[in-house]
C-alpha cells in the first residue's frame, strides 16, 4: 500500500488553477523527488499535503487515512513532517527547544500537569528532552543544543530544521528545496545526510529540489509537474531522457 | 536545599508582612500601596503572557479585571453580607475565611470565560484586528455592567467591606494583605511553570512563527485559547482582590485607561520577561504613588516618561531576559529556567 | 415613515463625524501600518482650536458669524494639522528612523494621546467650554421631517471630503506614492520617492480632517471637554477597521455603518445600550470578516 496517495487533486487560488487533477502515490521506504520549474505548483502540493491548504477537489490519503478536514497539526500527528523553502525555525528559542516543541502532538500531559508538575509531567518532560538530545546526538548537532538558530550558519540551520522535522517521528518527510542557498560543500553534506536519514530512520522522504545533481543522486523515483499537472514520472534515468521534461523544464539545455 | 530556598523565603516574607500589618507597624497607606503592587504584578505578568510571549496586542485587560471584580463581589456580598438587593447573608459569616479564596477563584474563572470573547476571534485574526477586538471586548464588558441595575449600574457596587470585616472577626488577622500576597505568588508561579514547560513553549512558538508552529504539531488554536483564558482569568483574580481591597467597585475603574496602565507595565518591564513584568509593576506602582502630589499633571508626566523610554530603551527594563541573566548568582538559589 | 427619514438623517450626521475621524486613522495606517492612537485626541484638540479661533475672531475682531466660519475652517484645519505633524516629527519619526518595532510606536501614540488629554485638563481645567454659535440655526420641516442647515452642512462636507480624498489618493501623484508606500516601504525610497514628505502629507491630510470634524462637532454639540476625543476616537477607529483599515471607502462605509447602528439602537432600546450593541455588532462583523469590509487579506506565502 502506498504511504501517500494523492487522488485527482485540484487546487484553485481564486481563478488560478495551481494544481490540476494531480495523481501521485509515494511508496514507503524510498526517497522520491518532485521537480518542475518555478511556479509549477510544487510547494503548493507540499502545502496541500501538510494540510496548510485544503484541496478544492480530490483527496489526500496518508497511510490509509483521508486528511480531508484535518488541521495541519493533525496531519502532522498522522506522521507528515516538513521543512520550508526559507527556513522557518523559531529563531529566538534554543535548538533544543525547537526540537522539543515539535513533539507537541505526543506530549501526553495537560495544562494542569504542567502547572502542578505532576509525576506524569516530570516523566514525559525528561523523556522528551532525552529524545531530543538523542536526535541531536545522531545528527551531530548536540553542540548547538543551547544556541539560538539565528546565530547559526545557514547550512546548520537547514540541518536543525531537518532535525526538527524528524523529531515529529514522521512516516513521511517533505523536504522543500533543502539545497537552496547552500554552497557546494554543504550540498555534499546534505546529500549524505539525506541518504543517512533514509537508511537509519523508518521514514519516506519526498523532496522538491532544483539542484538536478541532488535529485538524480538521491531519488529513486521522480515526478515532474508543470502548471500543476504531472508531465512525467519515473526513475532518474527515465526523467533525464523524457522529451516532455526536457522541453518543459530543462529547455534546450541538457544536464 | 536549593529546592526549598524560595519557598522558605516566601513563607518568611508572608509571616513578616502579616505581623507588620497586624501590629500596624506599617501604616494603612503603605499597606494599601503594597497590596496594589501585588495586584499590578498579577495584571502585568498575566498580560505579558499574551502581549509578550504570544506577541499579540491585547488592550482590553481591564475588561476581564472587571468581570472578576463584579462576579466575586456580587457572590461575596450575596453569601456573607446583608444587601438591599440580594437580601440577608446566605451563609454564616464565620465561613467567609474558607470561602473567600474560592470566591476569588470563581471570579477568575468567570473572567477566563469572558476571555473566550477574545480567544475565539484570535483563531482567525491577528495583530491590529485582534487589538480592536480586545478594545471592543473591554467596552462591551463595561457597558454590560453599566446596564445591569441590580449590581448598581454606572453608580457602582459595594458591601465587600463587610465580607472582609467578617473574615477579621472570625480570626483576627490582616486577611486582605495575606490573600493578595498568596494570590500574587500563585499567579507568577502558575505563569512561570506554564511557560517553562514544553507545552507552554508552544506560545512563543506561535509568536515567532505561527505557520511553522501549526505545521510542526502545535495545536495553535488550543494554545491561543489556553493563553488568553489563563491571562484573562488571572486578570479576573486581580480584579476580585482589587474589589475587596477597595470595598467598592464601579465601571469607571476598568476603562481603557486602566488597560493602558497595564500595557505600560508590560512594555516597561520588557516583552517576554516575567521578572521584568514583576519589577516594572513594583516600580510603576511606586512611581504613580510618588507622583500623586502632581495630581492631574501626573498623567502628563508618566506618559512622557514612557515616550522617552520608547525612544531610548524600547525593549523595556529587561528586554526578553530574566533576572539571572543579569545576576548569575541568583541561580544558586533558584533554577529560573527549567 | 417620518421618523425613519429623521433617523437616517441623524445616522448620516453621526456617520459623517465618525467617517471624518476614521479617515485620519485609515490614511496613517495605510501608509505606515501604524495605529495612531493619538488621533482621537487630535480631534479633541481640533475642537478646542476651533473654539479658540472662533472666540478670538468673534469677540476680539468682532467679525460676523458667517465670516468667522469661513475663516475658522481653514485656520482650524491648519492648526490641527500642525499638531498632527508635530506628533509625527517629535514622537514617531525618531522611532521609525531607528527601525523600532512597530509596537513601540503604537505605545508612543497611546501615550501621546494621554498627554494631549491631560495637558489640556491641566491647562484649561475640568470646566466645559461652550462653543459660540456661528451661524443662525435654521430649522426646516418638510412633511414632518425636521432638519437643520447645520446637519445638512455636516453631511454635505463629509461627502465633499470623500470625493476630494478619493481623487487625491487614486488620481494624483502624491496619492499614488502613498499607496505605493503601503505596499512596499523599502522599495519606495529606492524609486526616488521622498518617503518622509509623503508621510508628513499623510499626517496633514488626516489631522486636518480631524480638525474639520472637531469644528463641525463643536458647532453641532457646542460643549467641549478634554475627554470628548477618547470615546469618539476609539469608535471611529473601530469604524475604520470594520470598513477595512487602509481604505478610504472603508473609512466612510464603516463610519456611516457605525452611525446607523447607533441611531437604530437608540430608536429601539434605551440609549444606555448604544455602546454595548454598537460594539457587539462590530465584534461580530470582525469575527465573520476579520479584515473588515474592504480590507484585503494578505496571504502569507510559505
Amino acid at each position: 500500500m502506498s504511504l501517500l496517495e494523492i487522488k485527482s487533486m485540484t487546487h484553485r487560488f481564486g481563478g488560478l488553477k495551481a494544481v490540476s487533477e494531480l495523481n501521485i502515490s509515494i511508496e514507503p521506504g524510498r526517497v522520491e523527488g518532485l521537480i518542475g520549474h518555478n511556479g509549477a505548483g510544487k510547494t503548493t502540493v507540499f502545502n496541500l499535503v501538510s494540510g496548510f491548504y485544503t484541496p478544492t477537489e480530490g483527496n489526500i490519503i496518508v497511510d490509509g487515512q483521508d486528511t480531508g478536514g484535518l488541521k495541519p497539526h493533525q496531519v502532522t500527528a498522522l506522521g507528515v513532517a516538513r521543512t520550508f523553502q526559507n527556513i522557518r525555525l523559531w529563531k529566538d528559542m534554543t535548538v533544543l527547544d525547537n526540537i522539543r516543541i515539535s513533539q507537541h502532538h505526543r506530549l501526553g500531559y495537560s495544562f494542569f500537569d504542567a502547572v502542578m508538575r505532576t509525576k506524569r509531567y516530570m516523566k514525559r518532560e525528561s523523556e522528551i528532552t532525552a529524545e531530543a538530545y538523542k536526535l541531536l546526538e545522531e545528527l551531530s548537532l548536540v553542540d548547538f543544543a543551547n544556541e539560538y538558530p539565528k546565530n547559526l550558519p545557514y547550512g546548520t540551520q537547514r540541518k536543525v530544521e531537518i532535525a526538527r522535522a524528524l523529531s515529529v517521528k514522521p512516516k513521511l518527510l517533505l523536504l522543500d528545496e533543502p539545497a537552496a542557498g547552500l554552497n557546494s560543500s554543504d550540498v555534499v553534506t546534505l546529500i549524505n545526510l539525506v541518504k543517512w536519514i533514509s537508511d537509519n530512520f523508518p521514514v519516506t522522504i519526498w523532496m522538491i529540489e532544483h539542484h538536478m545533481d541532488v535529485v538524480m543522486e538521491l531519488c529513486s523515483h521522480i515526478v515532474c509537474i508543470d502548471f500543476g499537472e504531472t508531465i512525467a514520472e519515473g526513475t532518474p534515468e527515465e526523467i533525464r531522457n523524457n522529451p516532455a521534461v526536457i522541453s518543459a523544464y530543462l529547455g534546450d539545455d541538457n544536464i | 536545599m536549593k529546592r526549598y530556598n524560595v519557598q522558605i523565603i516566601l513563607a518568611v516574607a508572608l509571616a513578616i508582612l502579616a505581623y507588620l500589618a497586624q501590629e500596624e507597624i506599617i501604616g494603612k497607606y503603605a499597606l494599601s500601596v503594597l497590596m496594589f503592587m501585588g495586584i499590578n504584578v498579577i495584571l502585568s505578568t498575566s498580560l505579558n503572557l499574551v502581549n509578550g510571549y504570544m506577541g499579540e496586542f491585547s488592550c482590553g485587560h481591564a475588561g476581564f479585571m472587571a468581570v472578576g471584580a463584579y462576579v466575586s463581589s456580587v457572590l461575596g456580598v450575596m453569601l456573607f453580607a446583608k444587601d438591599k438587593v440580594f437580601g440577608p447573608a446566605l451563609l454564616d459569616p464565620s465561613l467567609s475565611i474558607w470561602v473567600f479564596p474560592l470566591i476569588v477563584i470563581i471570579g477568575g474563572i468567570a473572567a477566563a470565560l469572558a476571555g473566550l470573547l477574545v480567544a475565539i476571534p484570535s483563531f482567525k485574526t491577528r495583530g491590529d484586528y485582534l487589538a480592536i477586538i480586545t478594545i471592543a471586548a473591554n467596552y462591551i464588558v463595561i457597558s454590560v455592567v453599566e446596564n445591569i441595575d441590580t449590581i448598581g449600574g454606572a453608580r457602582g457596587f459595594m458591601g465587600m467591606k463587610s465580607v472582609v470585616k467578617a473574615m477579621g472577626k472570625t480570626i483576627d488577622m490582616p486577611w486582605m494583605p495575606i490573600w493578595v500576597f498568596i494570590f500574587t505568588i500563585l499567579s507568577v508561579w502558575i505563569i512561570r511553570r506554564f511557560i517553562s514547560s514544553t507545552f507552554g513553549k508552544g506560545v512563543p512558538a506561535i509568536n515567532q512563527d505561527e505557520i511553522a508552529a501549526e505545521i510542526m504539531s502545535v495545536n495553535t488554536n488550543k494554545m491561543k485559547m489556553v493563553a488568553f483564558m489563563l491571562s484573562s482569568g488571572l486578570a479576573g483574580v486581580a480584579g476580585a482582590l482589587f474589589a475587596y481591597i477597595l470595598g467598592y467597585v464601579n465601571p469607571g475603574s476598568f476603562t481603557i485607561l486602566k488597560s493602558t496602565e497595564v500595557l505600560v507595565m508590560v512594555y516597561l518591564g520588557g516583552m517576554g520577561s516575567l521578572s521584568g513584568s514583576v519589577l516594572s509593576a513594583i516600580l510603576f506602582t511606586l512611581l504613580l504613588e510618588a507622583l500623586r502630589p502632581l495630581q492631574i499633571i501626573k498623567w502628563v508626566v508618566v506618559p512622557f516618561l514612557l515616550i522617552l523610554l520608547m525612544q531610548f530603551r524600547p525593549e523595556g527594563i529587561m528586554g526578553n531576559r530574566e533576572l539571572p541573566d543579569f545576576f548569575p548568582r541568583l541561580k544558586r538559589f533558584y533554577a529560573f529556567k527549567d | 415613515m417620518e421618523s425613519l427619514v429623521q433617523n437616517i438623517l441623524n445616522a448620516l450626521q453621526w456617520g459623517s463625524f465618525y467617517a471624518l475621524i476614521a479617515l485620519g486613522y485609515t490614511l496613517v495606517y495605510g501608509v505606515l501600518t501604524l495605529i495612531n492612537f493619538a488621533h482621537g485626541d487630535v480631534f479633541m484638540v481640533g475642537a478646542y482650536i476651533a473654539f479658540f479661533v472662533s472666540t478670538f475672531l468673534l469677540t476680539t475682531l468682532g467679525l460676523p458669524g458667517w465670516g468667522v466660519l469661513i475663516l475658522a475652517i481653514p485656520l482650524t484645519m491648519f492648526f490641527t494639522s500642525l499638531v498632527g505633524v508635530t506628533l509625527e516629527r517629535v514622537a514617531y519619526r525618531p522611532l521609525r528612523r531607528k527601525g523600532a518595532h512597530r509596537l513601540y510606536v503604537v505605545i508612543t501614540a497611546l501615550m501621546a494621546g494621554l498627554i494631549l488629554e491631560h495637558a489640556n485638563l491641566a491647562i484649561l481645567g475640568a470646566s466645559r467650554k461652550a462653543f459660540p454659535s456661528l451661524i443662525e440655526e435654521q430649522v426646516y420641516n418638510i412633511g414632518g421631517v425636521v432638519f437643520t442647515n447645520l446637519k445638512l452642512g455636516v453631511i454635505f462636507t463629509a461627502a465633499a471630503v470623500f470625493v476630494l480624498l478619493n481623487f487625491i489618493v487614486t488620481k494624483t501623484k502624491i496619492g499614488m506614492a502613498m499607496r505605493a508606500i503601503s505596499y512596499d516601504k523599502f522599495a519606495v525610497p529606492l524609486m526616488g520617492i521622498p518617503i518622509d514628505q509623503i508621510i508628513v502629507f499623510t499626517f496633514i491630510l488626516g489631522s486636518s480632517m480631524a480638525g474639520l470634524a472637531g469644528l463641525l462637532f463643536a458647532m453641532s454639540y457646542p460643549v467641549l471637554e478634554p475627554y470628548m476625543g477618547a470615546l469618539i476616537g476609539w469608535k471611529a477607529f473601530i469604524a475604520a477597521v470594520v470598513g477595512g483599515i487602509g481604505d478610504i471607502r472603508g473609512a466612510f462605509i464603516g463610519g456611516f455603518l457605525l452611525g446607523a447602528v447607533e441611531i437604530m439602537v437608540v430608536a429601539v432600546f434605551p440609549s444606555t445600550y448604544r455602546d454595548l450593541i454598537a460594539f457587539s455588532v462590530l465584534l461580530i462583523i470582525l469575527a465573520v470578516r476579520p479584515t473588515g469590509l474592504f480590507g484585503v487579506a494578505r496571504h502569507t506565502k510559505i
